[in-house]
């Protein structure tokens, strides 16, 4: 009872005090803070104006302060943002910017209104009704589909939502295309080539109600369909076919082209799509295919400059792969959070880190990749190499006992080892970044030189040294995960050179005769490896044994390439000094790791180590431990906890050792040097411990902030309770049901690809910034379709492609034009130039020059040589033209440098791979028509497309004009067209029969029955078909 | 111009198009439009900056690789004094270097300086001809970047971010003002020296602004753009007569159509004919003067830089907006000396010429001439006593003609020539100073993408008063 009272008056009193305290300090702000705000900063920061988003005239908007986060601070004046820029405190400008500063008073009032807990009562200052949360950022539901006036001319659900449109601005949608024009506009979109004669001929006989869907069918059918839809994937992936930055060295990811391929041919769900690329890696039993979509995110630039920080440019990459997230899936611009919080979308700085968080956790490295047959013969030489061993353990039935006595040996025959921690000499290493690992060991990144010599020192208070140890150690960072730095993982020591010091007159420095060395694997001499044939082998290095370290002769060097499937292991060598060095106060010694058999500084083929580490005993004469690290790390658990694939590890190596079993070594031997090379791609790998991340301060990466933990943005979709927060949540909740934006941004690139514009006209963003759709609810509905339906593309594309608004003519008149300039109404059918990849591909498919074959490395066509060489290109790049098939792929196929894009496809606004890319440019320019004019490929396709047209029997020449027309245009000429066109060919007949020599400088070879001026002139004329803008539209 | 940003260029054509045509359109033929589609009217149209501009074209003379701001124009006798010491600890903290440690021993000027000019500002020996167009020039001691590696600081220089992506300077220029060249691009590129630029053709990109706006890469020898001429066996009477059906053909399909986009296709195709003869009428320097060759030490026929500035006042004179020589040379980490004296017997007398010809040409007065490089050279040494690494804290740039005040020495940097220390100017203030000289308010040439506005300034930059005529 006392208690309970003394309680109830305790509280009471506190309450007084409270209230009396926050009257008080109230009156504080309505007296002596408001009116400062009011008259000095509202002006900027209030109603009319939100400088850095900021406002001060509303509660709850000051609290939440603006792109640099909460200005108040309440009890802390001088750590409050406002109190330091009010100050001009630090390098930003002073407060109110551009006029007088406030009195002494005044930022005393805020000073101690701040102090005391910056009370701010509610009810004073303005008030905002809170915005409706922006359209793109809520789930989309099934919007019903409108009810229409003209019903007659409905044949989908989206029909209804654009005539509803159409009803409501008092346009009429126009008449059907014709037959032909439709055919070849749906070709073009879904396969992105034009119909062949026949497909045309066959479709204008079929009469039946289903003829126009048949032909759907069978174009969603084809594999030529993933070819042209990759593309659109390709850009927002940016993807190129090399590193991008100065050297710009060529890299293999066509894997990855090929994965996203397969994906739209064979219709992967979409959610699945983008699920294996941001985390493919990290699904159950993740198989090859699943673990090359990861380079997705792979595809970032790489700087391998002299002198970089890598840390920096892993940095940059992550940076990028959050761009490409944001605009490639989700739609939304997430950029500018990277260095503030959003101004506009109600994206956080710290959301921006939390996501960044997700993906700071992979290696940066490549793994060799298995094409289906590659992958079938590697099977095909495992499978003979366990049977083989299988025989062994057969007839020799104690060979676990054998075995456990060699163990024994082993074990018994242990050197003791140190790591050494040396000072690596930054300028030894030309650029190259030497990074120290907790091991000991040090990770080679950054620019690769060709030749160079590093110098490592330590100073060791041992008394006796007698040999070194070099451990070159594989790494995921690593190409093919090392040990070296060559593109198949290959490491090459030209010379290992120590000179030593006693401890206490580093000035009596002197080399150190090296008696010995041994390693765990000798390479045969071979010349160092040369990717491709591009470019010749370099003259005179060659990689071999040991020896060759200390053979004094920088043109000779130890390699590590043990060949295709054994190549990438950690390795070591042993050098054996002459006479121990030994010396009561300790050495200091420096060990040089020459490395001279780089291909060239500008090429990717260069061995360097790629993680390596010194140690160094005492012991009296140690030799090389043959047996590789891993077999060593299962022999050091017992006996009892070794799994049968650990058994048969120890198995495979201990029979090597065994003289009895040299016939099946040998064969083995064999067996392995038909394990395939298989080829290389970047993808993501876990590592064991994410990194930690931080806010970078103004996305810098030398200024780490507040640590943050991966999450996901709050005006988002939530993660789902107790999901384990990986890469693999990540992805998952991307593609949730519930993401507002995903569905609906694929939807609209699909549907940009078709009319030329999205629903969404800014197709990158679809936050409260982006334009306002022209269809909000045809967007809502194919996003709803597409999710309910197995997120399946091609489903997409029907929905699409089998309207009434596809099928109708892109005949616009002056009116129509007038009233809606960029078709966003869609009264009319698209029309516009084709892709650049699709410019080219029809020249080649309607002059039956194009070679369709699906998939595979990229294809060198034609271009100038110079382009290739400095002082165009930076350094030398390989551009050997590919002859045969090669030279006529489709254009999907051309390999793609950044920094020197491919000429024909840059001028058609093809973007080169920098950066995501989600809407292209559509220009129309001279140099477009240089191109299409003047460019060999396009030549060719004049000359063959006029051999093609000659070469048909019993034809006249209207005849031929007409199979001219139907290749390129899908239609016959109109009589004036014919006209024009006869008599051009008439006249250039007549002079390229007077003048034999130029039509056949023009044709460069002849062909039995054709007439040269006759082929000629046929060239003329193809030649101005290939050119016209209907042949590059989609009409 | 904030509001052009989310026209595609189609849509942006179409809509000069209608602006153009508003009045009676119904009544005007299709065919009629063919001679409004021409180059003055679409988004290559000569547009009207924010308030008169001082320059109308820039010529930005590119030396990448970064040139020693320590043996060229900023002399520094205590570093000689100080040769093969270390720098004072101080200076060091939290600098980052490239390739050496920065802890590395003081490198003394290799090359002795000249008084030049009514003010006797001193330039390097290796320089002679750009000290005797001291009083023509207005030289920047005081230039600070952000990166110190080659690429990330082109791309800095050019596009205002160390980030690949982004509009260089030269499109903003076409962007904001179009161009007056008819049968030419309206920025042009060059590239000489022993390499191409690190950043590649980033450093001329459109960035996220419409592909008509990226430069056009030009070759001084041979060909000057990709497929300009006719292949083998199309003589120019053939071509004549082609393009004349095409243009037929295309007329006809625009009255079928309706499509503005074909009468713009019917003028490239014309204006591609038009370039297969004014192109090589450019580059045909044997129309120059003997003493205009000799002036600039150029040779008709062969590929140099010093062709490359030649040709650079030939664009100009014929209304290219921004023409831009790069010289990949200047890296020297080591041997300093002897390939500093080759590139400036490369450069020097080139450049000067550029400027003393566009000046009694009459074409200084609006043509702003640039030169500079991404960064500059570290005061410590590199390798043994022959070199200089990278080096973003101070670097010499200077510019001529078009509202800059000449013979102004604008900045310093401290004793050692490793810090700024009056009158810093960051490169995005250089930009911005150099879109004021072009007319415009740096805040407000901005193109809306991902919702928002971008600028080539990002979000800073001054504009440097003191070096204003």
């Amino acid at each position: 009872m006392f208690n309970r009272e003394l309680i109830r008056i305790a509280t009471f009193t506190a309450f007084v005090l409270a209230n009396l305290a926050t009257r008080a300090d109230a009156q504080d702000f309505v007296h002596d803070v408001q009116p400062i705000f009011n008259a000095k900063c509202v002006g900027c920061h209030g109603a009319k104006l939100q400088q850095g988003g900021l406002r001060l005239d509303v509660k709850s908007a000051a609290f939440e302060g603006g792109v640099s986060g909460t200005p108040l601070h309440p009890g802390k004046a001088e750590t409050s943002l406002l109190v330091q820029r009010i100050k001009g405190a630090g390098e930003l400008p002073r407060m109110p910017m551009g006029g007088k500063p406030l009195t002494a008073e005044e930022l005393a009032s805020i000073t101690s209104w701040i102090e005391r807990g910056a009370l701010w009562p509610d009810g004073v200052g303005a008030v905002v009704v809170p915005k409706k949360k922006h359209w793109a950022f809520v789930a989309p539901l099934l919007p019903a589909v409108p009810k229409v006036q003209n019903g007659a001319w409905v044949k989908t659900p989206v029909d209804s939502f654009v005539m509803a449109r159409l009803e409501k601005e008092g346009l009429a949608p126009s008449a059907a295309a014709d037959k032909a024009t439709i055919l070849r506009r749906l070709s073009l979109d879904l396969i992105g080539l034009p119909p062949t004669t026949e497909e045309l001929t066959a479709f204008l006989r079929d009469r039946s109600p289903r003829a126009y869907e048949r032909q759907v069918d069978r174009l969603l059918a084809s594999p030529h369909y993933g070819e042209r839809w990759t593309r659109m994937w390709l850009d927002a992936a940016r993807y190129a076919d090399s590193d991008g930055y100065e050297k710009d060295l060529p890299r293999d990811v066509w894997f990855y082209r090929d994965w996203v391929l397969k994906a739209f041919n064979t219709d992967m769900p979409y959610d699945r799509f983008v699920i294996e690329q941001i985390a493919g890696d990290l699904l159950p039993n993740a198989t090859q295919e699943q673990r090359v979509a990861t380079g997705f995110l792979r595809n970032s630039m790489i700087n391998e400059e002299g002198g970089i920080d890598p840390e920096q440019f892993r940095t940059e990459a992550l940076i990028d792969r959050m761009d490409a997230i944001g605009k490639g899936i989700l739609g939304v611009t997430i950029q500018c959070a990277q260095c503030h919080n959003h101004k506009y979308d109600p994206l956080k700085q710290e959301e921006y880190y939390k996501m960044f968080a997700f993906l700071n956790d992979s290696y940066e490295g490549s793994v060799p990749v298995y094409s289906p047959a590659d992958l079938m013969k590697r099977d095909e030489v495992m499978r003979a190499i366990r049977e083989t061993e299988a025989a062994l353990q057969h007839r020799t039935p104690d060979w676990l006992e054998q075995m456990g006595q060699w163990e024994i040996s082993v074990k018994k025959n242990q050197t003791d080892w140190h790591v050494f921690q040396p000072v690596v000499d930054d300028i030894s290493t030309g650029g190259e970044r030497y990074l120290p690992q907790p091991d000991g060991s040090f990770l080679a990144q950054g620019y690769a030189p060709a030749k160079k010599r590093i110098k490592m020192t330590i100073k060791l208070e041992a008394p006796r040294v007698t040999a070194l140890k070099l451990e070159l150690l594989t790494d995921k960072n690593l190409p093919r995960g090392g040990p070296g730095r060559h593109p198949l993982g290959i490491a090459a020591l030209s010379e290992f050179e120590v000179e030593a010091a006693p401890g206490d007159h580093p000035e009596q420095t002197k080399p150190i005769k090296i008696a010995t060395a041994t390693a765990d694997f000798n390479q045969p001499v071979t010349p160092l490896t040369v990717l491709n044939d591009r470019q010749k082998p370099v003259e005179g290095l060659r990689l071999g044994p040991v020896e060759y370290a200390i053979d004094g002769k920088p043109e000779t060097a130890w390699g590590t390439d043990a060949g295709p499937g054994q190549r990438n292991q950690s390795r070591q060598a042993i050098f054996t000094f002459a006479e121990p060095l030994e010396n009561a106060k300790g050495m200091i010694l420096t060990v040089y790791l020459r490395q001279d058999h780089g291909a060239g500084s500008d090429r990717k083929e260069n061995p360097n180590l790629g993680r390596s580490r010194l140690l160094w005993t005492d012991e009296p004469a140690p030799k090389a431990d043959p047996v590789p690290a891993a077999v060593h790390k299962i022999l050091s658990k017992p006996n009892g906890e070794r799994s049968p694939a650990e058994v048969q590890a120890v198995f495979r190596y201990w029979r090597t050792t065994v003289p009895d079993f040299r016939a099946e070594n040998q064969k083995i031997d064999e067996l392995w040097k038909s394990y395939p090379e298989g080829a290389s791609q970047l993808i993501l790998q876990t590592r064991e411990k994410a990194r930690e991340t931080y806010m970078l301060t103004r996305g810098d990466f030398l200024q780490p902030g507040k640590a943050v933990t991966p999450g996901v943005p709050a005006f988002l979709n939530p993660l789902p309770e107790g999901v384990k927060p990986d890469r693999l949540a990540f992805a998952r909740w991307m593609v949730d049901r519930q993401s507002p934006t995903t569905a609906r941004s694929l939807v609209n690139r699909v549907w940009q690809s078709y009319f030329g514009t999205g629903i969404v006209s800014t197709s990158e963003n679809l936050g409260t910034q982006a334009d306002p759709a022209s269809h909000p609810e045809l967007l809502d509905w194919l996003a709803v379709d597409f999710m309910d339906h197995g997120w399946s593309i091609k489903r997409l594309q029907r929905n699409i492609v089998l309207s009434a608004v596809y099928h109708q003519t892109s005949v616009t008149t002056p009116d129509l034009l007038a009233k809606d300039p960029g078709n966003r109404l869609l009264a009319r059918g698209p029309r516009f130039r084709v892709d650049a990849e699709i410019v080219r591909d029809i020249a080649l498919a309607s002059s039956g020059l194009l070679n369709l074959e699906v998939g595979g490395p990229s294809v060198f066509p034609p271009a100038p040589a110079f382009l290739f060489l400095p002082p165009t290109s930076y350094s030398p790049k390989p551009w050997v033209e590919s002859h045969g098939g090669g030279r006529y792929r489709r254009a999907v196929y051309t390999f793609r440098y950044r920094s020197v894009p491919y000429p024909v496809l840059e001028t058609f606004d093809a973007p080169n791979g920098d950066a995501s890319c989600v809407r292209r440019a559509r220009s129309n320019t001279p140099l477009q028509a240089l191109a299409t004019l003047n460019e060999p490929l396009f030549v060719d396709a004049a000359r063959a497309l006029a051999l093609h047209t000659l070469q048909k029997p019993r034809q006249n020449d209207d005849q031929r004009l007409d199979n001219v027309f139907r290749r390129v245009l899908s239609r016959s000429p109109a009589l004036a067209e014919r006209k024009e066109l006869l008599a051009l060919l008439a006249e250039q007949t007549k002079y390229y029969v007077a003048s034999p020599d130029r039509a056949n400088v023009l044709l460069a070879t002849s062909e039995p029955g054709i007439a040269a001026p006759e082929w000629a002139a046929w060239t003329v004329v193809s030649r101005v078909v290939l050119n016209l803008d209907e042949a590059i539209s989609k009409e | 111009m904030t509001k052009e940003g989310n026209l595609s260029p189609q849509n942006m054509t179409r809509r000069w198009f209608f602006e153009q045509c508003k009045v009676g359109l119904g009544a005007i033929a299709f065919s009629n439009l063919l001679g409004q589609a021409s180059a003055s009217n679409g988004p290559l149209a000569v547009k009207q900056p924010h308030f008169a501009p001082k320059a109308k074209r820039i010529i930005y003379l590119f030396m990448a690789g970064a040139p020693s701001h320590l043996e060229l124009f900023d002399n520094k006798p205590q570093l000689t004094k100080f040769n093969g010491t270390l720098p004072p600890p101080e200076l060091l903290k939290g600098y980052r270097s490239a390739f050496i440690n920065p802890n590395s021993t003081l490198l003394g000027t290799k090359y002795k300086f000249v008084k030049a000019g009514r003010a006797g500002v001193e330039i390097g020996e290796l320089l002679p001809h750009t000290a005797s167009m001291v009083d023509d020039i207005a030289i920047v001691k005081s230039m600070v970047t952000d990166v110190f590696n080659h690429a990330p600081a082109q791309l800095m220089m050019n596009t205002g971010s160390q980030l690949f992506g982004r509009p260089s300077m030269g499109s903003w220029s076409l962007y904001g003002l179009g161009t007056e060249a008819q049968d030419l691009p309206g920025f042009v590129v060059f590239s000489s020296g022993l390499k191409g630029p690190s950043g590649g053709n980033s450093c001329w990109g459109s960035g996220f602004l419409p592909t008509v706006y990226q430069g056009v890469q030009f070759r001084s020898g041979g060909e000057p753009v990709l497929y300009l001429s006719n292949p083998p066996g199309i003589d120019e009477h053939t071509q004549r007569a082609s393009l004349d059906s095409i243009s037929k053909l295309n007329t006809m399909q625009l009255e079928a159509t309706g499509d503005p986009e074909i009468a713009t296709r019917i003028n490239a195709f014309e204006m591609a004919f038009r370039m297969q003869a004014s192109a090589p009428d450019l580059m045909d320097l044997s129309k120059e003067s003997k003493e205009t060759l000799e002036l600039y030490g150029a040779e008709p026929g062969k590929a140099s830089f010093a062709n490359n500035c030649l040709l650079a006042r030939r664009l100009v004179e014929r209304g290219t907006r921004f023409v831009q020589l790069y010289h990949e040379a200047w890296d020297q980490h080591g041997n300093l000396t002897k390939d500093l004296k080759k590139n400036c017997q490369d450069t020097d007398r080139a450049c000067t010429a550029l400027v003393q010809d566009l000046k009694r040409r009459g074409l200084l007065d609006d043509t702003l001439v640039i030169w500079g490089g991404e960064f500059g050279r570290t005061p410590m040494v590199q390798g043994g006593n022959d070199g200089r690494d990278h080096h973003p804290n101070a670097f010499t740039m200077w510019m001529a003609g078009g509202g800059i005040k000449p013979g102004t020495v604008l900045g310093e940097t401290d004793d050692l020539g490793f810090n700024v220390i009056k009158d810093k100017v960051h490169v995005h203030d250089l930009h911005a100073t150099i879109l004021h000289l072009l007319g415009f308010d740096h805040t407000k040439l901005t193109f809306q993408y991902q919702g928002r506005p971008f600028r080539l300034t990002d979000v800073s930059g001054t504009v440097v008063k003191q070096l204003l005529a």
